[in-house]
């Protein structure tokens, strides 16, 4: 066998080679898949999807803290400064350009994930040299619209997916 | 490996030896020729090896009583400090052996930084070494998890988050991590299911961490190697083991200090809050031993960015061996090296210290500089270093700067053994 010409071209033995290293291969990975998927989240915690949360007695300039998928959300009754500061911005100035308008739908209410982009804190409410928000971790200042203004933050603080059910109730998720 | 012929005196001893050759090993363990100058600077090994033990027994013992839930992990602590028998102790030497075992490691790092220990023949041990500690990072991560208080709560999500400052993929991750959308349940019995892994992890890695050393023996103060093992080396067994075992003692001292008298210093009261995914602490600070760490990745002001500089500045220790240049080992023969050596010590200090103020103004200011001078130590000075300094003259032999001002000079030299000179 070794004398014969075709001894540089791939033979019969490298096709089963590559073919077992290739079946091992997927074989390997079905079976490893499962081990890393078990640990994303599970039926029931994707099951807790949404909250619904009364505001009826909600005074202007007053907050409001719930948990949703174990996370806060902040709900902010805004004064009218508050929502005249937000929507002066000029956008460009902005790390993460967003105009209040989009963040707020219905501008006295504020719905946001109360989460600094950075590193997972919960910031202060009414702190800040925005008189936003103000994270205590690393420093972050957020303005009344939850955008980031100063500080290692990349991103505004994330809007959900929420709606008004009625005057009163507002359901987040 | 120092003896290859030897046979037990027993014949069952020799039977056994044949079929599992356990006693050419503990022969060659307590054989094992080792320099005769080592300095207390050396007993650290020893001690880490009792730090790893007294970790992984205390463990193994608070893990019969603690439950991993986080209804009742907070709980089933506070259990163990009131109601288990001697809980209280062994609790406080689970967690203070962990600052323990990190001075030690420390201390050990620092060591092999002065003396050269990292460079040729070593280069396996030292990486192996970057290895362990990385795992003794992540297992002191965890268990500070454990307890679910509120240092717990939040230290798991903000070093969680250091992973969705990865592109793309990155937001994915954490949420794998966690098992959930935040910190929680399935967060907490995956981590306490890791923390009891790592340990024996590590320990696996000790076992080649020291197979490692045994290939080219120990480095020593002076930092050549032995020339003569008749004259430079004793048998690790008595001499080493009785330093080693000395050494012990006084650390097992200021070990007890901590556990008996301060046994909280080291940690901070906002962990015996049960843990509140509504509020932050208004200051999280990791534990003391990954401040410096900490203070860099807030010196950079932005995320991903400081995550990067954050492992770099560990990951950047295991191409030590080959960033450092000069062939002298030991920093005794490196007059320049020895001043910059302890610069590279003020400033992890300083960048330890400005790790536990608030990230802002002049302590913003000093990590930033700190920070510099950390990366530009490994990357600029070592390297011009090896090239540009002026060692002063090694010793012949490790014995000769020992024998050398003395009438035994030649004896110091000579190829005899020295006990019969002296005699």
């Amino acid at each position: 066998m070794s004398n014969q010409k075709d001894e540089k071209k791939t033979n019969r033995r490298d096709f089963l080679f590559t073919a077992t290293a290739a079946a091992g291969a997927v074989g390997v990975g079905a079976a490893v898949w499962p081990l890393v998927d078990q640990m994303n989240p599970d039926a029931s915690v994707k099951a807790l999807a949404s909250t619904e949360v009364d505001v009826s007695s909600m005074q202007p300039g007053q907050s409001l803290t719930v948990l949703w998928r174990g996370k806060p959300v902040f709900i902010k009754r805004r004064t009218d400064d508050e929502i005249k500061k937000a929507r002066a911005v000029d956008i460009n100035d902005l790390k993460h350009p967003e105009k209040d308008e989009d963040r707020a739908k219905n501008p006295e209410w504020l719905v946001m994930l109360g989460i600094c982009t950075h590193l997972g804190c919960v910031p202060l409410t009414d702190k800040g040299d925005y008189d936003g928000w103000f994270c205590p971790c690393h420093g972050s200042h957020y303005d009344t619209s939850g955008r980031i203004r100063k500080g290692p933050a990349p991103t505004n603080m994330e809007i959900p997916k929420y709606e008004f059910v009625n005057t009163n109730t507002i359901k987040i998720g | 490996m120092s003896n290859h012929e030897y046979t037990p005196s027993s014949k069952f001893g020799k039977w056994f030896n044949d079929r599992l050759p356990l006693l050419t090993l503990a022969n060659h363990l307590t054989d094992y020729p080792t320099p005769k100058n080592l300095n207390y600077w050396w007993t650290f090994g020893g001690i880490l090896t009792f730090c790893l033990i007294t970790q992984i027994v205390t463990g193994l013992v608070l893990a019969m009583h603690y439950i991993a839930h986080a209804d009742m992990a907070f709980s089933s602590v506070e259990h163990i400090m009131r109601d288990v028998n001697y809980g209280w102790l062994l609790r406080y030497v689970h967690a203070n052996g962990a600052s323990m075992f990190f001075l030690a490691v420390y201390i050990h790092i620092f060591r092999s930084l002065f003396y050269g220990s990292y460079k040729s023949p070593r280069e396996i041990i030292w990486i192996l070494g970057i290895i362990i500690y990385l795992l003794m990072m992540a297992a002191a991560f965890m268990g500070y998890v454990l307890p679910w208080g509120q240092m717990s709560f939040w230290g798991a999500t903000v070093i969680t988050n250091l992973f969705s400052a990865i592109p793309l993929v990155g937001e994915s991750i954490t949420t794998w991590l966690w098992g959930g959308y935040s910190v929680d349940n399935p967060t907490l019995t995956r981590f306490f299911t890791l923390h009891y892994l790592i340990p024996f992890l590590i320990l696996g890695l000790v076992v080649l961490h020291i197979w490692a050393l045994h290939v080219p023996g120990n480095n020593n103060p002076v930092g050549i190697d032995i020339k003569k093992p008749s004259k430079d080396t004793v048998p690790f067994h008595p001499y080493i083991v009785i330093k080693d075992a000395f050494a012990l003692l006084m650390f097992c001292i200021v070990f007890a200090l901590f556990v008996f008298y301060q046994p909280n210093i080291l940690g901070h009261a906002d962990n015996y809050i049960e843990a509140d995914p509504l509020v932050t602490p208004a200051h999280i600070v990791p534990e003391w031993y990954l401040l410096p760490f900490y203070a860099i990745l807030r010196s950079v002001p932005d995320k991903l960015m400081g995550v990067v500089a954050m492992l770099s500045a560990i990951l950047i220790l295991a191409a030590l061996p080959w960033l450092d240049t000069s062939k002298v080992r030991s920093a005794v023969f490196r007059p320049l090296f020895r001043q910059f050596y302890w610069i590279l010590v003020a400033d992890v200090l300083i960048l330890g210290y400005v790790g536990a103020m608030p990230a802002e103004g002049l302590y913003l200011l000093i990590a930033r500089v700190a920070t510099a001078y950390y990366f530009a130590h490994f990357l600029i000075i070592l390297p011009v270093l090896g090239w540009k300094e002026k060692t002063t003259p090694l010793p012949l032999s490790i014995t000769e700067p020992v024998l050398g001002g003395s009438p035994n000079l030649a004896a110091a030299r000579s190829d005899e053994k020295i006990e019969k000179t002296i005699k």
